[in-house]
């Protein structure tokens, strides 16, 4: 009984919509204060922020836990909305929700729903790019050379004098890149052990991996004559409903999880609408900064 | 006063149903609204005409029998009260009103506006008592001491006289504050402690097999509930539930 009440009652698909939301607020923190790094830190450090998003191991931990929430969190509202929706077959036909409830809480799975599409779509414009283009650029520095010329080079994760690679040399006889990793390219010594049994002439050495330029895409996506205004504004959309969800869901988890002492009500009330306000905001801010007013 | 009735009549369980519309003439303000119905039938009685059907017994607000979705709201307008104890001032002469039977896959319609609401009681019957024989040696009241604080709560809790509006205002058709209520008032006193938890997951197991829907926490039922139950029992219910299938 105590075991499968934990997964199949309404009660306890109301603690995992709590307990998935509540860590998808953490989620937001987190990310929010990633992005506002696209205002207030340079391309580079953003870059570099990216890199270690996508390879350190505890940030992958969070990352999986992250999906999984979205998942399941989405899944399970869609289930109770379904429920819901059959526990009224008949519907009245004078209705005065307005008088006894506020709009974002009779409208929590459309929002969902809608915050979905958001974060499949954000998804593709961003993290697919990142993860799976192989013609991902990497980030470049220009110096201008003592003769006046102008001249590239790749900023790298190496130190000393493979910190920069001059963009001319890579892909030449010596020093090619593979995704954004670079190798030294060397001629096999025919006494080697690793060149035994092997037909191949060189023999490469990763020595240095380059930062996916992420914040290129990022500004270009935002500021793509075509399409710029546009992904700008339903970007903008998009967080006020993230705002509504919030706004009802960040008090109603704690309901959920039987949370309610007359003594700190207030108080998370008055959090949970202070941040649906705010954190939407400065997630709505970026792209329009982006858009508006970065110089490019 | 005059006014306009827009009513769900409804001839049994099978018949589809629809809204007729009445009109009603020199209605007292200071009729309560089931007298103003009374009123209605006795003119659709003298003209040879079905009377429409509600349910009522106390008329004083204590025994939950009367019902009624009175302009899109369990109970009409006002707060903190029952149909019964509605009354006709509420109103402007001219108006126009709905009445609807409460909604929920879990209360079907018997006739026009009497909904079976007997899903309630199969709730109780899950685990909404205490197991002790109490009539014949009632024990002294103050043997067992217990928190003023708690016993207020649990006679809060206790106030609640099953009438459903709760499941009607819901947008989910949920019974949560009704079945909140019925936990809360045993599992804060120390006689309903002994059988807490089966209490809460039978309770709740009964609540979802009678095809009540889930809590948005949207708190409909609070403001319409006549008896002003609060949200706070559906939070110990939540944690009662929890600790309970955690065991
Ligand atoms: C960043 C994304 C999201 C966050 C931070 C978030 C947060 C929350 C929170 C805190 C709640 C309240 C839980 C409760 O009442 O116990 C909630 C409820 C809900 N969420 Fe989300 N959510 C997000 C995305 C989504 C998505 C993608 C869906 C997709 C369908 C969704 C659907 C729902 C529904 C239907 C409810 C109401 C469940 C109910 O009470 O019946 N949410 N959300
Ligand atoms: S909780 Fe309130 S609205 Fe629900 S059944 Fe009890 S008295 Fe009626
Ligand atoms: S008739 Fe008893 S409460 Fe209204």
């Amino acid at each position: 009984m105590a075991k499968s009440a934990l997964l199949k009652s309404t009660l306890a698909k109301k603690y995992w919509m709590a307990l998935t939301g509540l860590f998808l607020c953490l989620f937001l923190v987190g990310h929010l204060l990633g992005n506002l790094q696209l205002i207030f830190a340079d391309a580079l450090q953003f870059n570099m922020y990216a890199l270690f998003m996508t390879t350190n191991p505890a940030v992958k931990i969070l990352s999986y836990l992250t999906y999984f929430s979205i998942i399941f969190h989405a899944v399970d509202g869609i289930l109770l909305a379904v429920q819901n929706q059959k526990a009224r077959p008949v519907k009245y036909v004078n209705n005065r929700p307005d008088r006894n409830t506020i709009w974002a809480s009779r409208n929590m799975a459309v929002l969902g729903t809608l915050l979905l599409v958001f974060i499949v779509t954000h998804m593709v414009n961003f993290w697919a790019v990142m993860h799976f283009n192989k013609d991902m650029p990497l980030q470049t520095i220009s110096i201008t050379t003592p003769m006046g010329g102008k001249q590239d080079f790749y900023i790298t994760t190496g130190s000393g004098s493979s910190r920069y690679l001059p963009v001319q040399q890579v892909d030449g006889e010596n020093l090619i890149k593979e995704g954004n990793k670079f190798y030294y390219v060397m001629p096999v010594d025919e006494n080697s052990t690793a060149a035994k049994g092997s037909d191949k002439e060189t023999q490469k050495a990763f020595f240095a991996e380059g930062y996916k330029d992420l914040h290129k895409i990022t500004v270009a996506f935002f500021k793509n004559p075509d399409y710029g205004l546009i992904a700008t504004i339903l970007y903008v959309l998009s967080m006020v409903v993230l705002g509504f969800h919030l706004y009802h869901g960040f008090g109603s988890a704690f309901q959920s999880m039987g949370v309610n002492n007359p003594n700190y009500n207030l108080l998370i009330k008055n959090f949970g609408k202070a941040f649906a306000i705010i954190i939407p905001l400065l997630f709505a801010v970026i792209p329009v900064y982006i858009h508006f007013f970065l110089k490019a | 006063m005059n006014l306009k009735l827009k009513i769900w009549r409804q001839k049994d369980a099978r018949d589809k149903g629809r809204m007729v519309d009445y009109n009603i003439n020199n209605v007292s303000p200071d009729m309560s609204f089931l007298e103003m119905l009374d009123v209605l039938n006795e003119e659709l009685n003298n003209k040879g005409e079905e009377p429409v059907a509600f349910d009522h017994d106390c008329r004083e607000g204590i025994c939950g029998m009367c019902s009624l979705f009175i302009n899109g709201e369990a109970h009409g307008p006002d707060r903190g009260v029952t149909t019964c104890q509605l009354h006709m001032r509420k109103f402007k002469d001219g108006d126009t009103i709905y009445i609807e039977p409460f909604r929920a896959k879990a209360f079907p319609v018997i006739k026009d506006l009497v909904v079976d609401r007997s899903a309630f009681d199969r709730i109780q019957q899950a685990g909404g008592y205490i197991s002790i024989n109490t009539s014949g040696n009632t024990q002294d009241a103050n043997a067992i001491p217990i928190k003023k604080h708690n016993a207020d709560m649990a006679f809060d809790a206790a106030t609640c006289i099953g009438c459903g509006a709760c499941v009607a205002s819901c947008k989910n058709a949920s019974a949560m504050l009704f079945v909140s209520a019925k936990v809360s008032q045993l599992a804060l006193l120390p006689q309903g402690r002994v059988e807490a938890t089966e209490r809460v997951l039978n309770m709740v197991a009964k609540m979802d097999e009678e095809g009540f829907g889930a809590c948005t926490n949207t708190g409909a039922c609070e403001v319409e509930c006549p008896k002003g139950i609060s949200l706070e029992n559906i939070a110990r219910m939540n944690r009662e539930y929890l600790f309970a299938s955690m065991k």
